[in-house]
């Protein structure tokens, strides 16, 4: 191809979007690559939007980008076999607007940004997979794709091509993800009326609730399932470490079923049919697994570059954020008429590490390490957890004080004193 | 059939207040059959619309009739007395030699022309390939309503009218057409999807006769040959009498060898589903299913078939289904005779050798 | 030469479900396809082109979304593409859209003389066939369905020669221009976009139709006014089921299973030995 862009950016994700979107609101020629059939027909997410991410990149959004409900209530559970522990924070706060975060449905989200990216001047094309960068010596000049006559070259190239990114691996920025870098999550839509889920949640229209949980549903292996409320859908899902499921031998599919059946869970989703099922890898390395996010003629956003935080289920933010800055950078660079070389684009990780985004990835960049060592945050503690209460509050004939002694001595059983204690410690090193 | 529909949800039933039928239509009487024929044989699909028309035409007091166009001579005449053994009470009779073989424009001019002349209420064609080439065309010659794919046909007694039941959105739900005020009301239905009627060899009926008043120069194509199939390497599943079939459960091509075992013994043809004709594994001749095949065979065996509408419908009028799926709420233990939960690649084998040793018992008995 | 082809844009039926309770039908995230028997005639007319030289039209009637499909048929190689879409065409049945879609060709006809005109055998929505049919009576052309293969083209004596199939057999046909063609699926295989297409595709200004531009004056002969033919009811297939009766037995073998089965089988439907010996001659 003769033609030559500004720049090319390879995936239509969230980061994809927004590095496209900024960059050519600002004028700059921008070539879009995605290799699914259409935007979004290959990504997956939970999906909770926040709306602080988008609202820097498309102010307007809340106009008429497809939003499901608005949270105005979390919950977090931890579960056993048959029970769980949960607290819940609900404010009439969340009520007020502009409202803070959404569930959305991917498949619709993407589009509608996908139309706004077009909009603003992108040229997208689909259906169309990026097999290489192109080369001279160590600087990247455009890519390869293929199609016949499929070579494009470009000023810079941002690979936002998700958490499978061959290219980044091909082209040596980072190495083979491992599976313990790695978890495999997997979800499905079950279709419910809105009068159903509105009183079975106890919201009202347009409000949605948040679940996230934690413990025997993910049987010992690291991981943690959620429950969102769309507008006439719930979407339930799983996700544990790839190295666990590996180890276990058990099919997320399996975990997914286990969970479903679960007597607090199962009435929840009673009455709904299931219509969409999928699955995909999300980056949970954090900050160690991080590969180089910059150099001569390119750059890496989204989840490509390990953008995730686990801990705060923090990934489609952090794509967007990242997508942005690194629009921002070569908007600046083109504005002083500077080229892209590695040291002009080095202001890219610059704005990352004065930003939230590198600042959360550092804070939080043990507790990979730490759940992976210590499963029994998955099994044990949630098992003591609800034992404990329930003990306490089955009303059987037996006082208070004898209970909570009971509950001691358990916990010092499955949990020595001294694991107990460094457990503590650990979870408060991770923290700080 | 509304091709552009915005909306989801059901459109108003047409018809609630007492409808009139246009006075110019109310002279349009009688159920009509296109008899279809190739090469001196009548298709069957013929018959089995015959015994439909039947019906209808009891329902609504008038005539049913066979339409035959063809080369002059005995060999189309006999087509109008088999229509009679099924149930005809008249049969038009269009020959010409330029109706040898068939050809859309003659074809469409002569039957377009019967039915300008003698104004048949409901016009029945099966839908083959030749069925649905004609039917269009007369269609939009005459600018009256065509159903395609009828699953089923029923009268509306209120006004008289042909109530055509079809699939839509890809056979998961199905829809009721009427065309009120358009005479005649047509509809094209797919072999073996009606049962086909005993004949009465006793039967017999009147034949009036047509021109088609066309010459050669005046038809732009020309046949130049017909190229008969090789009949021994094509599937023949509509009359098939045992069948055995895979679906997406067999997991792998390499395992559709066991279906191929299995039918072998039992002389049964093997059919598939959609998904696996769409991999490759088998032609798409072999495909039962709503797009695909109807079959009526006597024993049908479906092996890692779920059973989804789709395929359902080509095949539920089996006298004897059995089912093998690894999952026991598959659709298809609704409404198969047999079912067995189980592994396809171990249980195929099985019947196989059970079947052979059987057989084998039986001959001995013989 | 001139080709038009006329494609048209549909849910992909293989991802739609029904509601169990409302029986309305779920469209959540299904993708809208170019109809896949259009393919195999877009493809026949391409290789046309190829062989022949010329200019491909791809042509399509429907709601402003069919944008899509007509840029897909461009990534291919198509040179230009016409939506016709207006309010008016709503509820249209075949008769109406082979109304709409003959007056559109008319028009390009008028502009650049058409040599022979493609359409898809059926839509996998729709599944009627009537479509081209119907264009090629209202244009006097000849109409050439289930085209397996189109073995000569002479531009010069305005003649082409093709195989059609018959239920039996298949029909060596030879007829003259301007034809209507549709093609029988697997005859051919869609060639891949290349990436100049593709980018041509994106950027092409699509020409957008409405009644009066494709030359439509007779209202009474489009939307719901044009339609002889009306939906009186949807619902959902509710077929009688008698469930199947399971095969079991204690030690769970597939050996012994099949040989209850049939032991079952035999002594309920007695002829079937008769029907398996007949189908074993």
């Amino acid at each position: 191809m003769e033609e030559k862009f500004d720049a090319i950016v390879i995936g239509a994700g969230p980061s994809g979007n927004a590095a496209a979107y900024t960059m050519a609101k600002a004028g700059l020629k921008v070539l879009q690559i995605e290799r699914g059939e259409y935007p979004g027909s290959k990504n997956v997410q939970g999906a909770i939007l926040y709306s602080n991410a988008l609202e820097e990149i498309i102010p307007d959004f809340r106009e008429d980008a497809p939003l499901e409900r608005h949270l105005i209530e979390q919950q977090m559970w931890v579960l056993d076999d048959e029970s769980y522990i949960g607290t819940t924070y609900r404010s009439a706060e969340f009520n007020q607007e502009p409202f803070n975060r959404y569930t959305i449905i991917r498949a619709q989200f993407d589009k509608w940004f996908s139309k706004r990216v077009q909009e603003a001047g992108v040229l997208l094309v689909c259906e169309t997979t990026v097999t290489n960068l192109l080369m001279d010596g160590n600087r990247v000049i455009g890519v390869q794709t293929d199609r016949e006559n499929g070579a494009i070259y470009a000023d810079v190239v941002v690979l936002a091509d998700g958490v499978n990114s061959l290219l980044a691996k091909k082209a040596g920025f980072h190495a083979e993800l491992e599976p313990k870098d790695v978890a495999l999550a997997v979800k499905e839509i079950h279709f419910l009326p809105e009068e159903t889920i509105q009183s079975r949640f106890n919201i009202g229209e347009g409000e949605g609730v948040v679940i996230e949980m934690a413990g025997k549903i993910t049987q010992g292996m690291m991981g943690t399932g959620f429950l969102y409320t769309n507008k006439d859908s719930l979407t339930i899902g799983v996700g544990c470490m790839l190295s666990d499921f590996k180890q276990q031998k058990i099919t997320p599919y399996e975990l997914l079923e286990k969970m479903k059946a679960h007597p607090a869970i199962k009435p929840l989703l009673a009455g709904g049919e299931m219509k969409e099922y999928t699955a995909h890898l999300i980056p949970e390395g954090g900050y160690k697994a991080m590969p180089k996010l910059y150099g001569e003629g390119w750059m890496i956003v989204g989840d490509a570059g390990m953008f995730v935080n686990a801990v705060h289920r923090e990934g489609s933010n952090l794509a967007m954020t990242t997508g942005r800055y690194a629009a921002e950078a070569v908007i600046d660079l083109k504005e002083k008429q500077l080229p892209m070389t590695a040291a002009n684009l080095a202001r890219y990780q610059g704005r990352l590490e004065d930003s939230f985004v590198m600042k959360d990835m550092k804070k939080y960049k043990n507790m990979p390490e730490i759940f992976h060592k210590n499963n029994h945050f998955f099994t044990t503690y949630p098992e003591l957890l609800n034992r404990a209460a329930h003990t306490m509050l089955t009303v059987d004939g037996v006082d208070k004080k004898s209970k909570e002694r009971e509950i001691r001595k358990s916990f010092k059983q499955r949990r020595s004193l001294f694991g107990l204690m460094g457990d503590a410690f650990k979870m408060w090193r991770a923290f700080e | 059939m509304s091709e552009e529909t915005e909306k989801d949800a059901p459109k108003k039933p047409a018809g609630r207040r007492k409808f009139e039928l246009d006075p110019r239509l109310a002279s349009y009487k009688g159920v009509w059959v296109f008899v279809e024929h190739e090469r001196g044989v009548a298709h069957t699909v013929s018959w089995e619309l015959m015994g439909e028309g039947r019906k209808l035409a009891d329902t609504l007091g008038v005539p049913l009739a066979g339409v035959v166009m063809g080369a002059p001579g005995i060999q189309t005449r006999r087509f109008c007395e088999e229509a009679f053994h099924y149930g005809a009470d008249l049969c038009y009779l269009m020959e010409d030699p330029l109706m040898a073989d068939y050809r859309n424009q003659p074809f469409t001019k002569g039957l377009t022309d019967l039915v300008n002349a003698y104004q048949p209420e409901i016009l029945l064609l099966g839908a083959t390939t030749l069925g649905r080439d004609l039917a269009g065309s007369v269609a939009t010659t005459l600018q009256t309503g065509l159903t395609a794919d009828c699953t089923e046909l029923n009268i509306d007694l209120e006004n008289r009218s042909l109530a055509a039941t079809r699939p839509t959105f890809g056979g998961s739900l199905l829809c009721t057409i009427v065309t009120l005020n358009y005479r005649p009301q047509m509809a094209t239905v797919r072999p073996r999807v009606m049962s086909l009627p005993k004949p009465d060899p006793t039967r017999t009926g009147s034949i009036v006769e047509h021109t088609l008043g066309m010459t050669e120069s005046e038809i732009v194509t020309k046949v130049l040959e017909y190229i008969p199939d090789n009949l021994q390497d094509k599937p023949q599943l509509p009359f098939a009498d045992i069948i055995v079939a895979g679906g997406r459960g067999m997991k792998r091509p390499e395992n559709f060898q066991l279906i191929w075992d299995l039918a072998k013994v039992l002389g049964a043809e093997v059919g598939a589903t959609r998904p696996v004709v769409q991999a490759g594994w088998v032609e798409l001749d072999r495909q039962v299913g709503q797009s695909g095949k109807t079959v009526r065979p006597k024993l049908y065996i479906a092996a890692g078939i779920s059973g989804a509408i789709q395929h359902r419908v080509g095949m539920d009028a089996s006298d004897v289904i059995i089912a093998i799926n690894s999952d026991p709420n598959a659709p298809i233990f609704d409404f198969a005779t047999y079912g067995i939960v189980g592994n396809a690649m171990t249980i195929l084998p099985a019947l196989t050798e059970a079947f052979r040793q059987q057989l084998a018992t039986l001959k001995v008995a013989v | 030469m001139h080709i038009v082809v006329c494609i048209k844009q549909v849910p992909d039926s293989a991802q739609i479900r029904v509601h169990p309770v409302t029986n309305t039908i779920m469209r959540q995230g299904v993708p809208a396809i170019v109809n896949p028997y259009d393919l195999f005639s877009l493809e026949a007319a391409l290789r046309l082109k190829d062989e022949y030289g010329g200019r491909v039209t791809v042509l399509s009637m429907g709601p402003p979304q069919a944008e899509a499909a007509l840029r897909k048929a461009i990534s291919f190689g198509a040179d230009d593409a016409i939506l016709v879409t207006d309010r008016a065409f709503a509820g249209s049945d075949t008769l109406a859209t082979s109304f709409a879609l003959a007056s559109a060709i008319q028009k390009i006809h008028e502009d650049m003389p058409v040599d022979i005109v493609f359409a898809g055998k059926q839509t996998i929505d729709g599944d009627t066939a009537q479509v081209g049919p119907g264009i090629a009576k209202r244009m006097d052309l000849q109409l050439l369905t289930y085209v397996s293969s189109i073995t000569d083209l002479d531009l010069e004596n305005r003649e082409i020669t093709l195989h059609r199939r018959a239920e039996g057999g298949v029909q060596v046909l030879k007829t003259r221009l301007p034809c209507l063609i549709t093609m029988l699926e697997g005859t051919n295989e869609m060639r891949f976009a290349t990436l100049p297409n593709i980018f041509r595709a994106a950027r092409y200004p699509l020409k957008l139709w409405d009644k009066d531009a494709a030359g439509i004056t007779d209202v009474s002969k489009i939307g719901l006014k044009g339609s002889p033919t009306i939906v009186s009811k949807v619902f959902a297939p509710q077929p009688k089921t008698i469930p199947a009766e399971i095969i079991d037995c204690e030690s769970k073998q597939p050996k012994d299973l099949a040989v209850t089965l049939l032991a079952k089988m035999f002594t309920r439907f007695p002829n079937l030995h008769e029907d398996i010996a007949k189908a074993n001659a």
